[in-house]
């Protein structure tokens, strides 16, 4: 159990990643979002509700690390087509809390965000729910795992193809 | 204001070697297909492993209208329409479930899940009511292959088999890559939206050429060797099996590599489980041809795309509004198989897939560009003077020729003259 003042801190530090983390995915700023995730970093959005087995069930992103990776070297082409012109994006990040763990393992994060895209089809209004576990890495709050369960999973959406 | 097309209008707008913009964007057009194909010909609906047990049911559609398929406690499949008939408020909301009823929140009227009416809110006010005139309304022709369940609202018509014709092979390919002979739909689905015509969908299903171009991002830095087959000097095919139905036929390009499981771009050693059951279901030669050759890329009529590693619905909602449902292709008695394949496939396809978030922005794009009238047409004629005949009769051509798109629209104004 943190004191007071010392979950105060540690709120302070995840708020200010977690905003850091939006704005480079809003600025479609690849290289230095990869940059925040440690070697064994996982991201999932799920589809279909939020507790499926994503090792039994079709999820729209499941990432390990080397695919997280990829998806970002596929960014950096400049010819992923429905990136180029690259969606507009504004997102708002809140209710960002401290979740129970573990002493000693990663530090749990949830939030909500709202997402608004302008793209070449149209404007999109994202909502999400996001579970993020982080982890000190030489000094650094660094992702070990991202989970954005989409509002709205267990129907047809549309291209996602900016970094939610 | 639009008028539904007459026959004759139909020779107007679909050319040989080209097709009117007209046919992607005109709402009346789009009410005419449904009519003419989605409640008239075989749709594919689901498979019969997503009801295993009796009483299990699953929430699925011919183009707008909801589709409740159950299978029953005699074990029977059924295709019921998600319909009330007292007052037409659809009776089931939930994507799946085991249930042996359906009740209606709004009277209480409980349908068996055969369809049949059970029984009303205070009986005593549908005196001398015949219950059995009452029932929920049901596709009319319901028949499967091999596990695919496809239904037809017309009467009378051809078989299912007689409409899957030359096709059918390519869904006898697909299971034999299983060791006991079965495909299995249970990895759930993605539902992925696009703003645009749902022939867009259909016609790029087997259209050879696109790849090299709008999938170049992630063949260059995913290290891919798909891109080389549908290069120039592919020996891939192109195939118009009739009735509507296409395929892209890898085989020839994989038997030159004669590697087992190349066509997934893995090796024997690496799947040792998997290769082991083939070898001793099939035997030694046949289970190396079965892995050599790969699984089918095949474009059933007018919704089911068998993709190799995955299978996608094609769903039409509007003129300018689809939804492809896709999913991993399972197999059964193939586990390690299975894990690899809904892996590459929750990479490639769905809203964030590598592939497909590119093949949507151009159908996206297509949409709104064939707004434009000048020029009005389409233009479909690559490869339509190298086009052939192969062994058993179908049109084949170059693997980028657009043999398919000729294919399935000569099938198209066939239906749509029928109207």
């Amino acid at each position: 159990m943190l004191s007071r003042e010392s979950s105060a801190t540690l709120l302070n530090a995840v708020t200010a990643f977690l905003y850091k983390e939006a704005r480079l995915q809003d600025e479609h700023q690849y290289e230095a979002w990869e940059a925040l995730w440690t070697d064994d970093g996982v991201y999932w959005v799920p589809a279909n509700g939020a507790d499926i087995d994503p090792e039994k069930e079709m999820s729209i992103i499941y990432d390990n690390r080397s695919r997280i990776a990829l998806r970002v070297r596929q960014l950096l082409t400049g010819k992923h087509h429905t990136q180029s012109p690259q969606s507009r994006l504004r997102r708002l990040i809140s209710n960002i809390e401290l979740l129970d763990g573990q002493p000693g393992a990663d530090i749990a994060v949830g939030s909500n965000s709202m997402i608004f895209e302008s793209s070449l089809r149209d404007d999109t209004i994202w909502a999400a729910r996001n579970e993020h576990r982080l982890r000190y890495v030489d000094g650094e709050l660094r992702m070990a795992y991202k989970k954005v369960t989409l509002v709205n999973n267990d129907k047809a959406i549309y291209t996602l193809s900016f970094l939610v | 204001m639009n008028v539904m097309p007459c026959a004759s209008q139909w020779e107007e707008l679909i050319r040989p070697d080209r097709v009117h913009g007209s046919l992607y964007s005109d709402p009346a057009i789009f009410e005419a297909e449904l009519q003419s194909i989605w409640y008239r010909t075989w749709v594919y609906v689901g498979h019969e492993s997503e009801v295993p047990k009796a009483n299990d049911y699953v929430l699925k559609s011919i183009g707008p209208q909801s589709v409740i398929m159950t299978r029953d406690e005699q074990g029977k499949v059924n295709l019921l329409l998600n319909r009330c008939s007292h007052r037409g408020n659809q009776v089931c909301s939930y994507d799946k479930g085991n249930a042996r009823s359906f009740t209606c929140p709004f009277h209480s009227w409980t349908f068996a899940n055969d369809g049949r009416l059970v029984g009303y809110a205070f009986p005593d006010g549908y005196e001398g009511q015949d219950k059995s005139q009452l029932a929920l309304g049901r596709v009319t022709r319901v028949e499967s292959y091999r596990g695919f369940v496809f239904g037809s609202f017309a009467a009378e018509g051809p078989t299912l088999k007689e409409h899957l014709g030359g096709a059918a092979e390519a869904i006898d390919r697909l299971v034999r890559t299983s060791p006991e002979g079965e495909v299995e739909v249970t990895a759930g689905f993605l539902k992925h939206r696009v703003k645009a015509n749902w022939k867009f969908i259909l016609e790029n299903e087997c259209d050879g050429y696109h790849p090299a171009f709008v999938h170049s991002s992630i063949f260059g830095v995913a290290d891919s060797a798909i891109g080389k087959l549908y290069g120039g000097a592919s020996t891939a095919l192109t195939r118009d099996y009739g009735e509507g139905h296409t395929e892209i036929d890898l085989r020839p390009e994989f038997r030159k590599r004669d590697v087992p499981m190349s066509w997934f771009g893995t090796s024997s050693d690496r799947l040792p489980d998997y290769t082991a059951r083939m070898n001793a279901a099939y035997g030694e030669k046949a289970a190396r041809e079965i892995m050599i050759d790969g699984t089918p890329h095949v474009m059933i009529f007018p919704n089911l795309f068998i993709a190799e590693i995955q299978m996608f619905v094609i769903q039409p909602l509007a003129v300018d509004d689809s939804v492809q449902h896709v999913t991993a292709l399972q197999f059964k008695g193939a586990p390690d198989l299975n894990r690899r394949l809904r892996q590459q496939t929750m990479g490639s396809v769905g809203p964030a897939g590598f592939l497909l978030a590119d093949d949507s922005e151009m159908y996206e794009r297509c949409h709104r560009g064939v707004l434009s009238r000048n020029p009005e047409w389409i233009f479909l004629g690559r490869g339509e003077k190298r086009e052939r005949t192969d062994e058993a009769g179908f049109k084949v051509g170059h693997v980028t020729d657009e043999v398919p798109s000729r294919g399935i629209w000569r099938h198209y104004r066939k239906l749509m003259e029928a109207q």
